[in-house]
Formats: C-alpha cells, sequence, structure tokens
C-alpha cells in the first residue's frame, strides 16, 4: 500500500506558479525598481572593494589578526592563505564575491537585527517569526532560486536577494535570544532607576546581549559565504561561478581551485571576526 | 504633599514616608476568579490548582517611617521579594494601594513614575544587577544618566558615591574584575547616586560569605547615619534583620504574621511560627570577635617614639594610636595628650604607653565582651596567644553586633 488516494491529493503547484506569475506580471515595476536600486548598491560596494589594491588587502588582514590575536604567525598565516589565492589566479573572482557577501550581510544584518529586537519584546511577533525563521533556514537553498529568478532576471541582483533571505535567520534569532537572556536583575535594575524603553534598550539589552548579538553576525556571514556558491546557478559571478564552469566543463581542477578560494576566505573572515568578539570581551573584562 | 485622608492618628505621631495598605499580587491569567475564591476562603494550594493562579502576596499591610530600618523577612517564596518589587512598581499591584508622601503611587503616570523611579527611590539587588559591559563610574552614574544628568556632574557625583563606599581607585575597573562584596558596594553606590528618600535593598548580601556580609551590614549602617535614608530591608537572615531593622516584619506565605520593634518580638512573638524563626536566631548568633575586628588606623613601632605617633594620629585624624615591638607584640595605648608631653620632654615615651588597659582573643564571643566594652575607653586590643595585635574591636562593632 504505497498508494496515497487520489481523492486526498490537493494541488500547491499551480497556486504558487499563478501567484509568482500574477507578481511577474502585475508588480514588474515594483521588482524593476528593487532590481534597479539593488544594482546601483552593488556597484558602489565593488566600487568600494576596488579602492583596496591587493597588497592593501594582505596588509589590512596581517595587521587586524595581529591586534586581535596577538599571534605573528597566525597573522601571517592567513595572510598567506589570501597570498595563494592570489597566486591561483582568482583574485578578481574573489573581489566579486567579496560584494555580493559585503551586500548580502549588510541587508541582512539591516533587516535581521531590527526585527530580532522586535521579537525579543513582543510574544506575538515571535510566534509569527519563528516558523518562518525555521523554513527559511531549513528550505533547500535552491527553491530561492526559481522565484528570484523570475522576479529579478538572472545576475547578481537575485543572488543578493536569495543571500539575503538565507543568511538572515541566525541574527534574527541571536538578536532575540541575547536580549531575551539579558539577567532579569539587570533589566529590573535599569527599570528601578527609571530608565526609558529606548535608555533601556540602547543602553542596558543590546550592549549586554552583544556577545550573542555577534555570533549571529559571524553565523550570518559563514551563511551568506554557503549561499553565494549555489547563486552561481542564477548567473552570481565570482568564485562559485568557477566552480559551476568546472561541474559543467568536469574540469576538477578549476573547480578545486575556486572550492579552496572560497574556503581560505571563509576561514579569514571566521576567524576575524571571531577574533573580533573574543577581542570585545577582553577589552570588557579588562 | 500629603492627603489628610489617609493619614490615620497614628501616622500623624510617626513620620510616614510610605504606607502599603491591603497589597496583594497574584500571578496567573485568572485573577478575578481567583479573587473571589480567595474572599471565600479558599486555600491557596486550591486556588493555584483551580485557577492556576499563584497567591504571592495577600492582603498584606504596614508602614515605613522616615528615616527608619524597616526590614522584611521570610522564608524564600513567602513573597518578600515580591512585596519591595512592589514598592517602584517593578511589578504592578493587583490589588491594594502604596502611598508614597501620601500619593497612591498605582495611580501615577508613566511620566510621574519615572520622575519617582529617578529621584526617590532606588534599589540594591541580590545578585547585585550591575551593567557588565561599563565600569564601575558607568554604572554609579546610570541612574544619573537616565535621568539626563550632564556628563561632568554625574561623574563628580559618582565619584563621591564610590568614595563613601570605599571604593576609590577602581572607578574604572571592570566591574566583572570585583569580588562579590565590592560589587555589592558599586550596587549600592549606584543606588545612593540618585540621592533618593527610600532604598528597596532585596537580600543585598545573601549572595555574599559571612565574614564579607557583616563588613557591608556594618558599613550600611554607617552610610545609613551619615545620610539618614529610609531603607526597606528584605532578607531571610533572623540575625541580619534583627541587627539592622528599627521594625522588623515577618512573612509567612504572603502575609505579615507580625510586625514590631525587634525587641518587643523577641519579647512578645505572635505565634509559634515567629518563635521558632526567632529561636533559631539565638542559636546561630554566635558572634565571634574574628568576624568584627578591623586594623586600628594609627599603628607605631615602638622605637619609631611619639614623633611619628603624632605625625600619624594627625594623618589619620584619630587622638590615639596603637604601640607594637618589632615582633607585632602589643605594647599599649598612647593618647596624643601623652605624645605631645612625650615631646616636651615631660615624660618617657614607655611611661606614656597605657598598657593596663583590656585586651581580647579573636575567638572571643562578642557577648562576653560587653561589660569590657561598656567601660573601656579605647578600642579594645585583639591579640593572639604570643600577646601580637591582631586588630582592634570598636565599641560601637560590639553593640551593633547585638541589635
Amino acid at each position: 500500500m504505497t498508494e496515497f488516494p487520489e481523492a486526498f491529493s490537493v494541488n500547491i503547484r499551480e497556486p504558487i506558479d499563478n501567484a509568482i506569475d500574477y507578481m511577474v506580471g502585475n508588480w514588474g515595476g515594483f521588482f524593476d525598481a528593487i532590481s534597479k536600486g539593488l544594482r546601483a548598491i552593488l556597484v558602489q560596494v565593488r566600487w568600494v572593494v576596488d579602492l583596496v589594491p591587493w597588497w592593501l588587502l594582505l596588509l589590512i588582514v596581517f595587521l587586524i589578526t595581529l591586534k586581535l590575536t596577538r599571534k605573528p604567525f597566525r597573522a601571517a598565516l592567513y595572510t598567506a592563505m589570501l597570498l595563494f589565492v592570489g597566486m591561483i589566479g582568482l583574485w578578481s573572482m574573489m573581489y566579486a564575491t567579496l560584494t555580493i557577501i559585503i551586500t548580502s550581510v549588510i541587508f541582512a544584518l539591516l533587516l535581521g537585527f531590527p526585527l530580532g529586537v522586535l521579537v525579543s519584546f513582543s510574544d506575538r511577533a515571535s510566534r509569527l517569526v519563528r516558523p518562518l525563521l525555521d523554513t527559511m533556514q531549513t528550505m533547500p537553498s535552491f527553491v530561492y532560486l526559481i522565484p528570484a529568478v523570475m522576479l529579478l532576471g538572472l545576475g547578481n541582483v537575485p543572488a543578493v536577494v536569495a543571500t539575503v533571505i538565507y543568511a538572515m535567520p541566525p541574527i534574527v534569532r541571536m538578536t532575540s535570544h541575547g536580549i531575551r537572556h539579558v539577567d532579569k536583575e539587570v533589566v529590573e535594575a535599569a527599570q528601578s532607576f527609571g530608565s526609558t524603553r529606548s535608555q533601556l534598550l540602547f543602553k542596558v539589552l543590546i550592549p549586554q546581549a552583544m556577545p550573542t548579538i555577534m555570533t549571529g553576525v559571524n553565523q550570518t556571514i559563514m551563511m551568506a559565504i554557503s549561499m553565494v556558491v549555489t547563486c552561481s546557478m542564477i548567473g552570481a559571478t565570482g568564485l562559485g561561478s568557477e566552480v559551476l564552469m568546472g561541474i559543467n566543463r568536469l574540469e576538477s581542477g578549476r573547480g578545486f581551485a575556486a572550492g579552496i578560494a572560497l574556503v581560505i576566505v571563509a576561514i579569514v573572515i571566521d576567524r576575524l571576526t571571531q577574533g573580533a568578539m573574543k577581542g570585545e570581551d577582553t577589552h570588557a573584562e579588562a | 504633599m500629603r492627603k489628610p485622608e489617609i493619614l490615620t492618628p497614628q501616622s500623624q505621631e510617626k513620620d510616614i514616608i510610605l504606607r502599603v495598605d491591603g497589597l496583594t499580587k497574584m500571578f496567573g491569567a485568572k485573577k478575578p476568579q481567583a479573587r473571589e475564591m480567595l474572599r471565600n476562603g479558599r486555600s491557596k494550594e486550591e486556588i493555584l490548582k483551580k485557577t492556576g493562579v499563584t497567591i504571592a502576596v495577600d492582603d498584606v499591610s504596614f508602614e515605613v517611617e522616615r528615616g527608619k530600618i524597616f526590614s522584611l523577612i521570610g522564608l524564600s517564596g513567602s513573597g518578600k521579594s515580591t512585596v519591595v518589587r512592589c514598592l517602584n512598581l517593578l511589578l504592578k499591584p493587583t490589588a491594594g494601594h502604596i502611598y508614597y508622601e501620601g500619593e497612591d503611587i498605582a495611580a501615577y503616570s508613566p511620566r510621574q513614575l519615572l520622575k519617582y523611579r529617578r529621584e526617590h527611590i532606588s534599589m540594591v539587588f541580590q545578585s547585585f544587577g550591575l551593567l557588565s559591559h561599563r565600569n564601575v563610574l558607568e554604572n554609579v552614574a546610570y541612574g544619573l544618566e537616565a535621568r539626563g544628568i550632564d556628563k561632568k556632574t554625574r561623574t563628580e557625583k559618582a565619584m563621591e558615591m564610590i568614595t563613601m563606599v570605599n571604593l576609590e581607585g577602581w572607578e574604572h575597573k571592570s566591574t566583572r574584575d570585583l569580588s562579590g562584596g565590592m560589587r555589592q558596594r558599586v550596587g549600592l553606590a549606584r543606588a545612593l547616586a540618585n540621592n533618593p528618600d527610600i532604598l528597596l535593598m532585596d537580600e543585598p548580601f545573601s549572595a555574599l560569605d559571612p565574614l564579607v556580609r557583616r563588613d557591608m551590614q556594618f558599613e550600611m549602617l554607617s552610610i545609613q547615619e551619615k545620610l539618614n535614608k529610609t531603607i526597606v530591608f528584605i532578607t531571610h537572615d533572623i540575625d541580619e534583620a534583627f541587627k539592622l531593622g528599627n521594625t522588623i516584619s515577618i512573612m509567612q506565605d504572603g502575609r505579615i504574621i507580625q510586625t514590631d520593634t525587634p525587641e518587643k518580638m523577641a519579647q512578645s512573638p505572635a505565634n509559634d511560627y515567629v518563635r521558632d524563626f526567632i529561636n533559631s536566631a539565638d542559636k546561630s548568633q554566635i558572634y565571634n570577635v574574628r568576624n568584627f575586628m578591623q586594623r586600628p588606623s594609627c599603628l607605631v613601632r615602638q622605637k619609631e617614639g611619639a614623633q611619628v605617633a603624632l605625625k600619624q594620629m594627625r594623618a589619620n585624624d584619630v587622638s590615639s594610636a596603637y604601640v607594637v615591638n618589632d615582633r607585632m607584640k602589643f605594647m599599649g595605648v598612647i593618647t596624643l595628650d601623652a605624645a605631645f608631653r612625650v615631646r616636651a620632654g615631660e615624660i618617657t615615651f614607655e611611661e606614656a604607653l597605657i598598657n593596663d588597659m583590656p585586651s581580647t582573643t579573636a575567638d572571643t564571643q562578642i557577648s562576653d565582651l560587653i561589660p569590657i566594652a561598656s567601660h573601656a575607653k579605647f578600642p579594645i586590643a585583639v591579640l593572639d596567644d604570643k600577646g601580637r595585635l591582631q586588630g582592634i574591636i570598636s565599641k560601637a562593632a560590639i553593640l551593633t553586633s547585638l541589635t
């Protein structure tokens, strides 16, 4: 009995198709505007990224790592790893990828952080948003690509939209978790001294939740990095498109080279953001 | 402004700053139903089971006199922390009234409530409630900052408070670097910085180890003497309540059983529960000298002579100094007068020493010292078995340990 009764069948594909078609047909102006705006922002970010010559980026990574960890060897290691990306000819590809990552992360944080604060205050918002976040996180990331392409076309713009959606849950979750778990007596103390709601939020809750929020930022960045590879399927440029080309042409070397470069980017960014979190901690303890 | 109609004849004689009248606090959704059941004399367990409502505080009334310490004592779960949180509306009373200077605070508008919290009442917490992302100074200044006072003024004011709780030099440290006792000093300084009329203290010293706790109790009493604040002090420790409170209320299961002065309560406990509570205090009331002794502020070596003794007394603003030999053996006390006479050449330094004064050991019980303390001219020297000076214990410390 593996057959499911025909009588119970419900068709959800068509309604979804229709909804997307409707949006494409009727809200075209709206999506065009989004598309134009995002493209302009991407150009700006790329312009800023391109201001940094290769040696300056290496120097920045070296100095920041040194300052955060105080370990010259580690700083040199990360710098050498990045240098390697350039040596295998993927430097400008990496810049293209970084452009998408940076843009997506900025949007994910701009949308996700306030949402997290809202969710931390309102149980109703929390009940509403939580299943949405679960869906966003568990839905296979490929699925986002289809409507993104239909609504926004191919290229970096839909890639940013899909990445923002995919990478946003951690910052929402961690912000709300951090704020909700601020020590009860600390909150009471702040209230007992006559804090207004905004004083409570900005002077007490957010600073106290900062370590947790930073963990969310780190996770959001990591999610964005993993998503840009997937997004190469809808025409995002950069290291991901190299991997895709490697698959299409069955060129293992090309695929692995780009893959290694992505791993290096991920490791360096991860360590730097984690180092920044720890740096903040030790600063607070000092 | 006090409204005349709420004055009872009693409160006209006393200067009442805070009056709690029929305060009830319930937690849960079906409060009206729970209140109905309560009125019909049902038990709290039954109400909880039927309605899911917890009755934390049940018809509590008391008055707090200006400039006095009111201590509220009860076991955990007796509702005392709930009561104190109603006094600054961290919790909203389900029923009953709280009058501050005759004004019903439950009727305050949000703006009035902010003003009340910012200017008239502040709170010290059991686990301190400090902002770990700020240093000591910024913590102490928080209340002033919330009021919108400019940085220069609030820093000055905060430094004044930090000095008062003896934390000068620590103002730029993170609160994470401090010991428990020091953290609570920050909590106390922060609460005092707003210059409130009323200080709410929710088990402020319960998280501290016993030695530090006694230090803090003593310090709080001396600060209270200096600033003359009204204090509502919550504790589960009957010794602490007796030691600090001018008036004591005992709470059990959300109700106040007895409100009295410590003496009257000890003489005529309202029921067995109160009697047991007080008896438990007697048993645990083993106060050793060790817990109350201090370092003498003025300690001089015999060979240093009168000149150094004079200089030290002047520097510390005291009129006597404790003199020891090179091996810390206690030689006697020298007074300011005697030191002047030595300098004038009238008597020798050795002749000037008063050494027929009483001494004690660190393990002596405080209560045994009372007869000695009553005639002692100077703080009593605490010596070890080889006659070395370990510390001194003042008359004030002995007497406050027993109130």
